[in-house]
């Protein structure tokens, strides 16, 4: 579909920024839960739809993230904005450690290791490890993030604190995307040995794909700690993983709007839809069927990049 | 002097010969009680494996498919009242029989809806349907049955121990492991000496040639589908008997931990199953009672990326040609 | 001084000895062909150069430096390109990406540089792309820079692979089989468009099963048969090799 994004976007976000103020808080706070899947399928965005690597662990990035900042902020007092950077670093370190003797491994497999460093992250969490992680009642009492003095406490103000972080993460991600890095990460996923042929360091690019989208996914845990006060293992679980795979897929792996989009379906139907909440799990599993058979390659798929580029004399610009 | 040292040396020895043989019995019983869950595990990894092996697919829903069992057996026993219509007996035989093939229905309508369409799709396409699928059974279940705890009629098969090596053994898990190996060995045989049996293997080895040699591929894939689920199934039934309580959630933990059985044993390698699942359920039961119980899921995830990290092909090697 | 030196190279599969013993040469300038029945073992002797495989025995001398063990990637750096004998572009990308794909180990900017789009960043992408387009130029592929790669006709995919590989900046361009598919216009092309690659100071190896291309413009000729050379000089002391003529009775072109 023919799609100026300039455009969309210029259009869009001054009316999306206005909205909360006609919602009511429940409306807004629905927007705020879409706002931190959006981080977390853009994070995972990086891994499943540029690498094409399947990763069904990455709620363990969030919870490192989440309980990196919930565990410093309890226990020293340091401002949760500030431990932001700390969040998404831990989180990057981690998944530097987990994935690099993982990185290899053929699709299946690693999508099955994944799921295990998933569930042992959860396991650790609820047997209290190292003493520190509260087990299976988690750490409240997470500070309120404070800017300027004015504390971020009501749905509203959360939703501006949310979302643009979304809007960086997307401006952001949208430079990466036509880059170096960006490019890399997809000749790995259209074809791992003709990229290693060309020169490009395969494993390399992958553990970055990981580390950059743990290091995001622990941001937003950051921001989910403040938000919520309270953590506990159960807003981690493999479920939760599940979760932000699915909404990547149905939405378009690899491309940044249908991320956006597919955030905004998975939280915001069931939201819609609450009368049949017992019955919404039986159709989100019947649906991914039906999407997988008729239209895999999600609801907005990325499009090939457009270049501009000057040949001799012809100076033709496209954009 | 001597008269003292020589009894408190036999009281010592006497009494290291009771902690050593209660060391040894503590040792056997939580070894049995391995291999009663490691053949349970074993009988789901045979489901995962043969599928792996045939489609190249981790059907994810094949958990569910073992919690649908359970369930069923649930229902059987309760609402219909299998056991007080035909005595606890031929009930147990009808159970398993009609369990089984209820669950290889169910898992020929999964092949067809879910995986069939996707024979020529991307891999990413089938795992996000078979995780569709999970997602689809799992609720419906809980839909069904509801999210709680439910319990199997404990009336069924006669609450002896059997004293075996000095330790006791419950009935029912000599049975349950019983019928484990009867189907083990019954499928390796199949698997093995059989014309279709050959069939399966030479599909799973290489799906076009085994087309272009005549075998019906399609068939192939829905005897599998009929074989994995229905020992899948069975499994489940088993659970329910021998712990008496099943939940909704218990596929994706079984399912799991079975899955790290085929591929510890070998994923496509279906003696390599059996080991495997049989090596897991000791390796925890051990590992709990020894280490700590809290960590036992934990224990079969660890043996997972460690395998795949160190021998990915598994104790017995993978049966699928890797192509370079 | 021998640009690329393969001595004693034994590389066994399973049962299967695929390459043995086999020792060549390649000079720097030179256009050298490997020529051989299928499974002679030339594309495995390829995969070796290129570290795809490590070899059981032998040794890869390239620059002076022994390469065997090194990753692909690193040859790749180190200035040895190859394109494959089943095509592997990356069908879903554009053709001015695929050509980038090349580039990307001659660039140098990273996760940050991409983000905050720094000057270095955008001089270094600038170039790339200039250079990607005269590259797509020489093979005379510019006017499809943003077509679907896999849209592409079979013997222009073997020309935009030909581009990719020399995106790298290579000093040795391995080429396996690249006339394969090609009609005889556009293999007259591809023989002209060798010549210039070598004109660009790049030493050309390749693997080809149409011997007219093979006559024309190798310089030499290594023979190889069930993994072992059985010949290797001039395109006339080949075509006048007694062993060779019994191994490989020329090749009538397939339609």
């Amino acid at each position: 579909m023919k799609f100026n994004r300039k455009r969309f976007y210029l259009a869009a976000v001054p009316i999306f920024f206005l909205v909360p103020l006609i919602l009511n808080p429940y409306w807004v706070d629905v927007l705020n839960s879409i706002g931190l899947y959006a981080l977390l399928g853009l994070s995972l965005n990086l891994i499943v739809g540029y690498a094409g690597l399947f990763n069904l662990g990455h709620a363990a990035f969030y919870a490192v993230g989440a309980y990196t900042s919930a565990i410093l902020n309890t226990t020293y007092h340091i401002p949760i904005l500030l431990l932001l950077p700390v969040a998404g670093l831990a989180a990057g370190i981690f998944a530097l450690i987990v994935a690099r003797p993982i990185i290899h491994l053929r699709g299946d497999y690693l999508c099955i290791v994944t799921i295990g460093v998933g569930e042992i992250v959860r396991i650790a969490l609820i047997n209290d490890v190292f003493g520190i992680t509260g087990g299976a009642n988690g750490i409240f009492g997470i500070a309120r993030p404070r800017i300027f003095g004015m504390v971020i406490r009501t749905p509203h103000q959360f939703f501006y604190l949310i979302w643009l972080f979304v809007a960086i993460t997307v401006f952001l991600f949208y430079r990466l995307e036509d880059s170096r890095v960006g490019r890399a990460l997809n000749y790995i996923r259209e074809d791992e040995v003709a990229a290693e042929a060309c020169g490009i360091n395969v494993a390399h690019y992958k553990l970055i794909s990981f580390v950059v989208g743990a290091t995001w996914a622990g941001m937003a845990g950051n921001i989910f700690a403040a938000k919520m006060t309270i953590i506990s293992p159960e807003s981690f679980s493999f479920w939760e993983s599940v979760l932000m795979f699915t909404l990547i897929i149905l939405g378009g792996a690899g491309s940044i709007e249908g991320v956006l989009l597919g955030a905004f379906l998975i939280i915001g139907l069931p939201e819609i839809f609450r009368e049949l909440s017992n019955a919404r799990m039986l159709f989100f599993g019947a649906a991914m069927i039906a999407m997988m058979i008729f239209r895999p390659e999600g609801l907005i798929p990325p499009v090939p990049k457009k270049y501009r580029v000057f040949s001799g004399t012809d100076r033709g610009e496209t954009t | 002097m001597l008269e003292s040292d020589a009894a408190s040396e036999a009281e010592a020895a006497l009494f290291l010969r009771c902690y050593g043989r209660g060391l040894m019995a503590e040792f056997l019983q939580q070894f049995v009680n391995g291999l009663a869950v490691g053949g349970i595990y074993a009988l789901i990894a045979l489901g995962y494996t043969m599928v792996y092996g045939v489609l190249k697919l981790i059907n994810f829903a094949h958990g569910d498919l073992f919690t649908i069992g359970a369930y069923l057996g649930l229902t059987l026993l309760t609402s219909f009242g299998l056991a007080d219509r035909v005595g606890p007996g031929v009930a147990v035989l009808l159970l398993v029989v009609m369990v089984m093939g209820f669950v290889a229905v169910i898992g020929i309508i999964l092949e067809r809806v879910a995986y069939r369409p996707l024979r020529n799709s991307p891999r990413l396409s089938a795992v996000v349907s078979a995780l569709g699928a999970s997602i689809f059974f799992q609720n419906a279940v809980m839909l069904i049955y509801g999210a709680r705890f439910r319990v199997y009629p404990q009336n069924l098969l006669p609450k002896i121990s059997l004293n075996l090596l000095g330790i006791y053994i419950p009935l029912v898990k000599i049975l349950v492991l019983v019928v484990c190996v009867i189907m083990m060995v019954g499928l390796y045989l199949f698997i093995q000496r059989t014309t279709i049996g050959t069939a399966i293997r030479a599909a799973a080895i290489d799906q076009e040639a085994a087309r272009l040699v005549g075998i019906n591929v399609d068939g192939v894939i829905t005897l599998v589908f009929i074989i994995g689920p229905a020992l899948g199934g069975l499994a489940g039934l088993m659970v329910g008997i021998l712990y008496g309580q099943i939940k909704f959630t218990m596929g994706w933990i079984y399912g799991l931990k079975a899955f790290t059985a085929a591929i510890l044993g070998g994923i496509g390698n279906i003696p390599g199953a059996m080991l495997g699942g049989l090596i897991l359920g000791v390796v925890e039961a051990l590992g709990s009672a020894y280490i700590s119980i809290a960590w036992k899921d934990a224990i079969a995830f660890c043996v997972l990326i460690l395998i795949l990290v160190v021998k990915p092909t598994g104790l017995l090697g993978e049966r699928v040609a890797e192509k370079v | 001084m021998a640009l690329l030196s393969v001595q004693r190279l034994t590389k066994s599969f399973g049962g299967l000895l695929a390459v043995h013993n086999v020792s060549f040469d390649v000079f720097s300038g030179e256009i050298v062909g490997i020529i051989g029945p299928n499974g002679a073992g030339k594309t495995t002797v390829f995969n070796l150069i290129t570290g795809i495989y490590k070899p059981d025995q032998g040794e890869i001398v390239f620059d002076q430096h022994s390469i065997v063990g090194k990753a692909p990637h690193d040859i790749v750096k180190l200035g040895i390109a190859r394109t494959f004998q089943t095509i592997r572009l990356f069908s879903n990308l554009s053709v001015l990406e695929n050509v980038m794909a090349g580039a990307h180990c001659r660039m140098s900017s990273g996760v940050l540089g991409a983000m905050l789009r720094l000057p270095g960043q955008r001089r270094e992408e600038r170039e790339k792309i200039e250079e990607a387009m005269e590259l797509l130029g020489l093979v005379g592929l510019q006017d499809f820079y943003d077509y679907l790669a896999g849209s592409l006709s079979y013997g222009n995919q073997r020309l935009l692979e030909i581009a990719r590989a020399l995106a790298t900046h290579p000093r040795l361009l391995i080429l396996d089989e690249p006339a394969g598919g090609m009609n005889e216009r556009e293999t007259e092309e591809l023989i002209k468009l060798i010549g210039k690659i070598r004109d660009k100071g790049v030493t050309v190896l390749l693997i080809e099963h149409d011997m007219n291309v093979v006559m024309k413009i190798c310089e030499r000729i290594v023979v190889l048969e069930y993994g072992s050379t059985i010949a290797e000089g001039t395109p006339e002391e080949i075509q006048s090799n007694p062993k060779v003529i019994e191994a490989y009775l020329g090749t009538d072109e397939d339609e």
